[in-house]
């Protein structure tokens, strides 16, 4: 028994000898060898769809721009998001962004210690009032991809009126939402409008889970909606669940974030997704050269920001690609606007005038006129969407 | 006669130095163990990961204070749960009583931020903190002492309805409007933040250190942690020498409830300076290992929360600096658990292996 033990308090020494060794050669050199180092925050991981296209998107750039980057998972949108941007400032990322709307306070706390760096946060709407030289919001028209997708999804609905599977009044979608939040409204609304610009009898309906990301809740919220004769489904939430749901209910799906064809081949049309590789460039060589970044920044589909997935032709209409290309090329010529205010009527009536509530002071005070020259102008005044308008043919079930 | 290889038996009273020696090898056998998942897995050197696992709480006098912050938290919970746990009660509703103890504090700052001076808001929040807090501590233990419901079940179940009521009040206070989140409050005025004191850290683990010496001094010398331990040892004998055990049981959480409250006030008025559904962020079960790990001593508590705080520090720093999933380093921390509180059951009991004699002799 002695000489183990003494066997092993020796080489308990050469342990801590070993460890006391390598701890200098790692901390000065194998870390901070590139100039430039982009710090990025995100709320969970890959396993997210949501933060999973953060993090690809991150990736590629930091690549495509040969700069140093640290990846930040499953920071959760509360002090943990300071300390952590303190800590990325600390270790000499000049550049550092957060995924999260929670995210947002905090940032602005770190950016408001850390003036000589660059904090950027996607989904934020403070930076407009904030008006720090180093905070600045971005966000993208995904509202112009929602849409498309809706042109997708009213294509199908004509193909099953078509061949006699369902009346063109029974032409019912449903979409599990997050929150009522105007992000998610104007999401659903924008891909309600695009279904109904190809089959004009379309309604919907709309059941919230009250979070981001829950697999459970999105899975029983589309369950809720086929049972309900929703014969198409979208959502806005981050998990797989309602993809799956459909997959297992054989309805066809709508997905956002990315492709699920993978996991849904029979059901799987076609999804809506933001890039966020052209606004990480932007922000790295803005940051690299000391050029001033946009205080919102809303990405297009002009800056290749908003795109489609592949069309599943097994679960598509026909002539699906050709509907959705010609819409888009519409939507680039300023032919045609999503929110145009003759496609949509609140409580019967066409709206003339608007006011929205761009300035987030948490007064909830409305005081932007956001309906001009026939249509609502979303992600102008700031780049996180405003459209928070409750319209005709849609129906909220948890209202 | 056939002897199996080997048998258990009870050990006696170890000598301290013994015992240690157990606990040391053990986290070393863990520490191997790792380096060899680590390099099977990852093919990462695993010197370099220990290296990270240190860097992620000593690398910088950030991360240190951050450590020692998290660790001030972990222990006021730990410190909330043991009273009870000396007594056999078994209170896993750490997580409820912080929240609701955070919720108070919160609903103090929305409604009478700017209404009240700023002392007095910070003076209610504390209050009312500590009284939300032993309200849910509380009625577990009324339902124990009257009725003899299972606190375990009881005080878990708590959590789940404190959960709803965070997540209803996130909705009721909400902004922006329908973003489910309240955001941080009073973000301009800072009112009801706790105040700071040399910096933003040193305020939660001033407030901790003298909780932890009064639990201790409470536990160890007071007529009440007497009593506690009596109850502990045996209801019976209790109720023969005339300690009323009802009495013991609800003062016992309320107390472990109110300081809960306190932790849940140290998250919303000193450092979050918001609440959502995961303020309390799993503490309030990881407070059951720091509190059995150390044996329901307040003082060794410091050291087991040092331990799962810096394990929890350096997990983040590898799955940052390696890339890896947050899973990997949660793998880590599991065996570094496992041998730990393995090596209790070597310091309990023996193992007595067949006389190699008898082997040949068959």
């Amino acid at each position: 028994m002695k000489k183990i033990t003494a066997l092993l308090l020796v080489m308990v020494m050469v342990f801590a000898l070993c460890a006391c060794g390598s701890d200098k050669p790692a901390n000065g050199g194998s870390e901070d060898t590139a100039d430039f180092k982009v710090g990025f925050i995100f709320l969970h991981d890959e396993n997210s769809t949501y933060d999973k296209n953060f993090m690809d998107a991150a990736k590629a750039a930091c690549e495509a721009k040969g700069v140093a980057y640290e990846l930040r998972t499953n920071i959760p949108e509360g002090q943990e998001c300071y300390e952590t941007a303190a800590d990325l400032a600390d270790g000499g990322c000049s550049l550092i962004f957060a995924d999260s709307f929670g995210h947002e306070d905090f940032m602005i706390q770190a950016a408001k210690e850390f003036t000589d760096v660059q904090f950027c946060h996607a989904t934020g709407t403070k930076a407009h009032t904030e008006k720090l030289d180093n905070y600045h919001n971005a966000f993208a028209s995904i509202y112009e991809g929602r849409f498309l997708a809706g042109v997708a999804a009213g294509m199908k609905l004509n193909e099953m009126i078509e061949n006699g599977d369902i009346t063109a009044e029974q032409a019912k979608m449903g979409y599990v939402g997050a929150f009522p939040y105007a992000e998610v409204k104007s999401g659903y609304t924008s891909f309600y409008l695009g279904a109904k610009s190809v089959c004009p009898t379309v309604t919907m309906d709309v059941t919230f889970t009250n979070s981001w990301y829950d697999q459970t809740l999105e899975n029983e919220a589309a369950n809720k909606l086929i049972e309900n004769d929703c014969v198409l489904i979208s959502q806005h939430a981050d998990s797989m669940g309602a993809p799956s749901a459909c997959e297992q209910a054989g309805v066809p799906n709508v997905s956002y974030n990315g492709s699920t064809i993978a996991a849904c081949p029979n059901t799987f049309i076609v999804s809506s997704r933001i890039n966020w590789e052209p606004y990480f460039e932007y922000i790295i060589d803005c940051a690299m050269n000391g050029k001033a970044i946009d205080t919102d920044w809303t990405g297009t589909i002009a800056t290749g920001s908003v795109e489609l997935t592949e069309v599943n032709e097994a679960v598509a209409a026909e002539g699906t690609q050709e509907a959705i290309d010609a819409a888009k090329a519409k939507l680039e010529s300023g032919e045609i606007h999503v929110f145009d205010t003759a496609s949509f009527t609140v409580k019967g009536e066409t709206l003339t005038s608007y006011l929205a509530d761009v300035d987030d002071m948490g007064d909830f005070q409305p005081e932007t006129e956001v309906i001009k020259d026939g249509y609502f102008h979303e992600s102008e005044f700031r780049s996180a969407p405003y459209f928070d308008i409750d319209i005709d043919g849609i129906t909220n079930l948890d209202a | 006669m056939h002897e199996p290889l080997f048998h258990i038996s009870k050990r006696g009273a170890l000598p301290w130095y013994r015992a240690w020696l157990i606990r040391g090898l053990a986290l070393l056998a863990a520490l191997v163990l790792c380096a060899v998942v680590t390099t099977l897995l990852t093919g990462i050197n695993p010197l370099q990961v220990y290296v990270t696992i240190f860097k992620g709480s000593f690398a910088s006098s950030r991360r240190f204070w951050d450590m020692l912050q998290r660790l001030s938290i972990l222990l006021c919970v730990s410190l909330a749960v043991t009273p009870a746990f000396r007594m056999r009660f078994w209170n896993i509703g750490g997580e409820g009583q912080v929240l609701v103890g955070g919720l108070a504090s919160a609903a103090c700052m929305i409604l009478l931020g700017g209404k009240v001076p700023d002392a007095g808001l910070i003076a209610l929040m504390t209050v009312s903190a500590m009284v939300a807090g032993a309200i849910w501590g509380g009625i577990p233990a009324v339902f124990k002492a009257r009725w003899g419901t299972n606190e375990t079940l009881f005080t878990l179940m708590m959590n789940y309805v404190a959960i709803q009521l965070v997540r209803y009040f996130s909705v009721v206070w909400e902004s922006p409007k329908g973003s489910g989140s309240i955001g941080v409050i009073n973000p301009s005025t800072h009112w009801g933040w706790l105040p700071e004191i040399g910096n933003a850290y040193f305020l939660k683990v001033l407030v901790v250190a003298l909780l932890t010496i009064g639990v201790y001094i409470y536990l160890n010398y007071s007529k009440h942690g007497y009593e506690i331990a009596v109850v502990g040892e045996s209801e019976r004998t209790a109720r023969y020498v005339g300690i009323k055990v009802e009495k013991v049981i609800i003062r016992t959480m309320l107390l472990s409830g109110a300081l809960c409250g306190i932790a849940g006030l140290l998250l919303v008025g000193g450092t979050d300076h918001t609440i959502t559904d995961t303020t309390a962020g799993g503490r309030g079960f990881t407070a059951v290992m720091v509190s059995w790990l150390a044996k329901f001593n307040p003082v060794w508590m410091i050291l087991t929360s040092f331990l799962l705080v810096f394990l929890g520090k350096g997990a983040e720093q590898i799955s940052s600096q390696f890339q890896l999933n947050q899973s990997f380093s949660d793998i880590l921390t599991g065996i570094i658990l496992f041998f730990i509180i393995g090596s209790e059951f070597f310091i309990n009991y023996q193992i007595n292996f067949r006389k190699s004699g008898d082997k040949e002799g068959k």
